[in-house]
């Protein structure tokens, strides 16, 4: 039998969907609507019912729930095993998931189990109009380049998105899908010995610079811990959650979760600041679908200012305090206008 | 206990040209270093090694031949013995194909399936390709348990208890060995060599794997053995609508962005 079909592999956190899913959802809806061909998608956990329903919402034609207590964590032999079983039967030819700590163990597992073709951290999708071959577009060499790689002919073809690369459709309540309802079919005494043992949860890592509405994001160009304060205090003002680049953080000016780009996270805010920072491709990677950039830089020339909206040349230690103060200012114009 | 140690070696810069015909990395041998992470999975392998007696650390590396001098600074900071997949069959590999290339090298120098004695270490991933994907392959090859961006790890009786980072915080998971791990930069702060390393380093044999060694035929090796295709190459081009505005000493660009900011309801 042919290979047909998409395959998105949706992500549960504590019985519900998280949002990743509707992300991928709306890649795999694009990629099967220029194939004509139907898209599904596979969540693996515990306590899944109530999930469905909103799956197809989100694009999807048939929702494959496999639930099982022994798949309430995530053992990545089990939902391997569980995944190759689905892709076997259903025989997609292309699979999508997350680069998440678990999409990035997952799929590789599989891959490997499969003898296919894998490729990591995609920001962007298409469909090779002649050949109906995945078009899968990643940050190279360091971010210095994007690459695009295709799986000629093994199959499925298989990729992982960066999460946030993409929007979620908007639900459509009309919509209509098959909810399928499957139980484990790994053997569960095979890996008795592969247990979780313990999930801390770690605020301190939550600073959701990836749900943030709007960020704030400071580089090389700070010069020093003390200046990179300006980008704190402009995101404090904003309400925004606070950015950095690789080189910020390599410098030990704010810790590697607020990092953006390739080797950090991916962001897609209703705004992007960016201050001090030329942008490198490894870091435009991680932004460059933020609905609105503004970027401030001295360098006219700087790679940042072909991906903002609204660029301001000019000295970022003249630029942002100036900004700062204007803000205060016409913050504090509308709270007395509003008194 | 068998530690096994990966290590890739990785452009030190990242000024790295493409083969534009390939779309493969043109490597040179000047300025390489140990893939960063590498070096926290041998530290790791390192401090295991010091705690369980009788342990021994193979260290494994696909690539040209200087790639044998990363191996040797392994050996220098404490490694037993090294291994150097290389020859021209294996050039042009993708993940698939290293993972498969490296899988059975393992088994060929430890000699059989690996046991209950057994561990793997790798870094995440690599500073050059960063995807992150040949240790989670490799362990499906394997049929080994597998966890990844441990940044801790106590081997018991038959088993390890590892901590993985995680997008929410951490979680301490139970694997049986054998396993394969994949480590994090905040795992341990990786040492130096030895004057008594540096000395074995020197002297050290480091015998080169071929595809024929591990039973490798063309057609699942190197380019032809990829499933996947590097098909173009390029810089991005954005299109976006700037509007770039020189901040003048009136800071009316900065008066325009509150204006902008504002009608954004941002402030």
């Amino acid at each position: 039998m042919d290979y047909s079909g998409v395959l998105v592999v949706g992500e549960q956190r504590g019985e519900s969907v998280h949002s990743v899913t509707y992300e991928l959802l709306a890649r795999g809806r694009t990629l099967a609507d220029k194939l004509g061909v139907s898209l599904a998608c596979v969540v693996i956990g515990h306590r899944l019912e109530a999930s469905g329903r909103e799956i197809v919402e989100r694009g999807a034609d048939v929702v494959y729930l496999v639930d099982d207590p022994s798949l309430e964590w995530f053992i990545p032999r089990r939902y391997s095993a569980e995944l190759a079983a689905l892709i076997g039967q259903i025989r997609p030819e292309i699979v999508l998931a997350a680069a998440t700590t678990a999409g990035r163990t997952l799929m590789p597992h599989v891959a490997a189990k499969l003898g296919t073709g894998l490729t990591a951290d995609c920001t962007g999708l298409d469909i090779d109009d002649k050949e109906r071959l995945l078009l899968q577009t990643r940050p190279a060499i360091g971010g210095n380049v994007m690459a695009t790689i295709k799986t000629p002919s093994a199959r499925p073809q298989m990729a992982t998105v960066r999460p946030k690369s993409a929007r979620p459709l908007p639900r459509d309540l009309g919509r209509h899908g098959d909810i399928v309802v499957r139980t484990a079919v790994c053997d569960n005494a095979q890996f008795a010995g592969e247990r979780l043992l313990e999930f801390v949860r770690d605020t301190s890592q939550d600073v959701s610079v990836q749900d943030a509405e709007i960020v704030v994001a400071g580089g090389k160009g700070l010069k020093n811990r003390d200046s990179f304060k300006l980008v704190e205090e402009l995101a404090g003002l904003l309400g925004a959650a606070v950015g950095a680049t690789r080189d910020a953080v390599d410098l030990g000016w704010i810790g590697y979760p607020h990092q953006i780009g390739l080797s950090g996270k991916t962001v897609s805010p209703r705004l992007y600041v960016a201050i001090g920072l030329s942008g490198a491709i490894q870091h435009l990677a991680g932004m460059q679908t933020s609905e609105t950039i503004v970027a401030i830089n001295k360098d006219k020339d700087a790679q940042i200012f072909k991906v903002a909206d609204y660029g301001i040349v000019g000295d970022l230690f003249d630029v942002a305090p100036e900004l700062i103060d204007k803000i205060k200012h016409a913050k504090n114009e509308r709270l007395s206008g509003a008194r | 206990m068998n530690l096994f140690v990966l290590l890739k070696q990785v452009p030190g810069t990242s000024n790295v040209k493409m083969d534009e015909k390939t779309g493969t990395m043109v490597r040179t041998d000047h300025e390489n270093v140990i893939n960063p992470l590498d070096e926290n999975a041998l530290e790791a392998a390192l401090e295991l090694k010091r705690s369980i007696d009788g342990s021994k650390i193979t260290v494994l590396s696909m690539g040209p031949p200087p790639a044998s001098r990363a191996l040797r600074e392994a050996i220098a900071m404490g490694a037993d013995e090294a291994h150097l997949l290389c020859h021209r069959g294996f050039a042009g590999s993708d993940t698939l194909a290293t993972a498969r290339a490296l899988a059975l090298a393992i088994e060929h120098v430890a000699g059989r399936k690996l046991g209950p004695s057994d561990l793997v270490l790798c870094g995440e991933r690599a500073t050059d390709g960063e995807t992150g994907q040949v240790g989670p392959m490799i362990s499906a090859m394997l049929d080994i348990a597998v966890a990844t961006y441990v940044r801790g790890i106590r081997v018991k009786e038959g088993h390890a208890v590892v901590e993985r980072v995680v997008e929410e915080g951490f979680e301490r998971v139970r694997i049986p060995l054998p396993a394969l791990v994949t480590v994090v930069k905040d795992m341990n702060e990786p040492g130096f060599p030895t004057l008594s390393g540096k000395l074995a380093a020197r002297t050290a044999p480091i015998p080169l794997l071929t595809p024929d060694d591990l039973g490798l035929t063309q057609d699942i090796v190197g380019l032809s053995g990829s499933p996947t295709r590097v098909v173009q190459v390029f810089r991005p081009k954005f299109t976006r609508d700037t509007v770039l505005r020189q901040q003048d000493s009136g800071g009316a660009a900065v008066g325009l962005l509150v204006d902008l900011l504002i009608e954004k309801e941002v402030i």
